[in-house]
């Protein structure tokens, strides 16, 4: 009996969401904003079926509305992923331990 | 590229992620973090473009999306001051959301691209995947825009409700389900529209009858909406990294909404069903009872000068007035006077989560020196000074004494109980619940009714 491989993502899906809520309690509250930020950023991995949907097909169909969809998904996700990641290196760099000078 | 050694390098991506957000558990690790997570997008990324391995004209436009977004996102990201982070935050929730609803589109109207069967004829499972992930995505999207112009400003924070509005959520809700239920039938575009349609009108109308101060909630609810569409577009994908990160950012999500509402001993429920704060009856009828004292300035720096500690407890007051470079010059000043400057933060403090810490880390102040509201609250009763600015219900003794107000039962910081309190605060009006601050008529307190960052950069004049 073979197994659908579709319970293989579903136990992916499952497992992780574990990993999320453990790996989640354990962030310190005061990065609470970093955390959304950096979510925000990763979620937007999203892109590489923007990617796939964007270069399918040759030159004639590159207008296709599917390819124009990807093209815009590619445009909103590259948004997110360089000014989450961007925005979240800018707030950790601000919690750096303070050399104490006085 | 073989589909399995893809596979196994989106699994790579997806451990990455979950190293970046491991990172956050303390300040020191947590830049190596994000770098793990922008690790794990390049290689995400770059093996999507190697294993179609089609680098034609096609390719041209999607770098050019790709570094016009990116510029822009970058742009956005040195620009933006750090008080606007959850607008920030909002707005970039509903890139998400849009994202996954283009993705969603793009797969259904070209099915082959992404093998899952060709026009008319999808998958059952891919079907339901797609649409249930275009409909999150889309309530993502039109709720975080709601959000995003509230937070900003643009839209009044003050709740939105009219008769029967749960029902229609409700009905909403149903008719997505039922629509999804005849798309796995006929495979017809119009009801993939329909789905569309609804679920922007429906994100739409949950979010308007929230008012300002449930923001940290309805920012983190949000949150994870975005994850759960980018989890449903990556069963429908059939890509690891996507389940993974949307598993990851949708359980985040989710705990945030929860540590938010215990902040407020609130459920969930009446949170997400709204309408706080709409009536401001019960706060009338104790008005006038007593007179306050209040202060100026020159008090409150002598008052603070000879003391031997003060908590600071920031409030979105702080935010709003900019004031957290005046309140950190503030406490240096003390400091050099000898006195012992911490800093208290409530869960709900702010407009997001760790809305506080950020603005005071962003006026370098040590986080060593910021405490949350469990590590803190004993110290309230042998500190001499309590600095409230910006701060209000969360401070209000009521909640501990009166079973009818509507905070009843709201953990909050026992500002109370230290030698004195100084409130910096516009004017008398009650806070966002609408309910009269007992604190304020206390012997012990003394109002200094002004703008945050004027008061503070007032008091520190009078310290010199």
């Amino acid at each position: 009996m073979e197994i659908d491989p579709f319970i293989f993502r579903l136990s992916i899906f499952i497992l992780s969401i574990f990993v999320g809520y453990y790996v989640v309690w354990s962030v310190t509250p005061s990065l609470h904003t970093p955390l959304m930020s950096v979510t925000n950023a990763i979620s937007s991995v999203i892109i590489v079926g923007a990617i796939i949907a964007g270069l399918s097909g040759d030159i004639k169909s590159i207008f296709d509305t599917s390819n124009i969809f990807g093209f815009l998904a590619i445009f909103l996700a590259a948004i997110n992923i360089f000014g989450g990641f961007l925005v979240t290196q800018r707030m950790l760099q601000m919690y750096k331990k303070k050399k104490k000078n006085k | 590229m073989s589909a399995n050694l893809l596979a196994i390098f989106y699994l790579i991506s997806g451990g990455l992620f979950i190293l970046a957000l491991r990172g956050l558990s303390s300040p020191e690790t947590s830049r190596r973090g994000n770098l793990f997570g922008i690790l794990g997008m390049i290689i995400a990324i770059t093996v999507t473009f190697l294993s179609i391995g089609n680098f034609s004209i096609g390719f041209i436009y999607v770098l050019i999306f790709l570094l016009v977004g990116g510029s822009i996102g970058a742009f956005i990201a040195y620009k933006i001051p750090m008080t606007a982070m959850p607008e920030l935050v909002a707005g970039f929730h509903s890139l998400v959301g849009l994202a996954a609803v283009f993705v969603a589109v793009s797969a259904f109207l070209n099915p082959q691209v992404f093998n899952l069967g060709s026009p008319g004829d999808i998958k059952l499972s891919s079907l339901i995947e797609m649409s249930i992930g275009a409909a999150i995505g889309a309530i993502t999207f039109s709720g975080s825009i709601i959000a995003f112009l509230k937070l900003r400003g643009i839209m009044s924070g003050s709740p939105i409700t009219f008769i029967g509005q749960h029902y229609i959520n409700l009905l909403l809700g149903l008719s997505i389900i039922v629509l999804i239920f005849y798309l796995s039938k006929t495979q017809s575009d119009n009801i993939f529209w329909g789905i569309i349609a609804i679920s922007f009108l429906l994100g739409f109308l949950l979010i308007i009858p929230i008012g300002g101060a449930d923001m940290p909630v309805v920012i983190s609810m949000l949150n994870s909406y975005s994850g759960w569409a980018a989890a449903g577009i990556g069963f429908t994908l059939e890509n690891t990294a996507l389940i993974i990160t949307g598993a990851l950012v949708g359980s985040s999500g989710a705990i945030l909404s929860y540590i938010m509402c215990q902040g407020m001993n609130r459920s969930f429920f009446s949170v997400i069903l709204g309408g706080f704060g709409a009536t401001d009856e019960n706060s009338k009828k104790d008005k006038n009872r007593k007179p306050v004292k209040s202060g100026n300035a020159e008090d409150a720096a002598f008052l603070m000068k000879n003391a031997s500690s003060v908590i600071i407890v920031p409030g979105y007051g702080m935010a709003v007035a900019q004031a957290q470079h005046a309140v950190k010059e503030m406490a240096d000043n003390l400091k050099k006077n000898g006195v012992k400057v911490s800093y208290a933060v409530h869960p709900v403090a702010g407009r997001m989560p760790g809305h506080m810490n950020v603005l005071l880390a962003e006026a370098n102040v040590p986080y060593d020196e910021v405490f949350e509201q469990e590590n803190i609250n004993n110290d309230f009763a042998s500190t001499d000074v309590a600095f409230v600015i910006g701060a209000n219900d969360v401070t209000n003794p009521i909640a501990k004494t009166d079973p009818q107000s509507p905070i009843y039962g709201m953990p909050i910081l026992d500002v109370e109980k230290s030698k004195s309190v100084l409130f910096v605060k516009r004017s008398l009006s009650p806070g966002y619940a609408g309910i009269d601050n007992e604190l304020f008529y206390r012997d012990n307190t003394l109002m200094l009714f002004a703008d945050a960052k004027k008061m503070t950069e007032e008091i520190v004049k009078n310290l010199d």
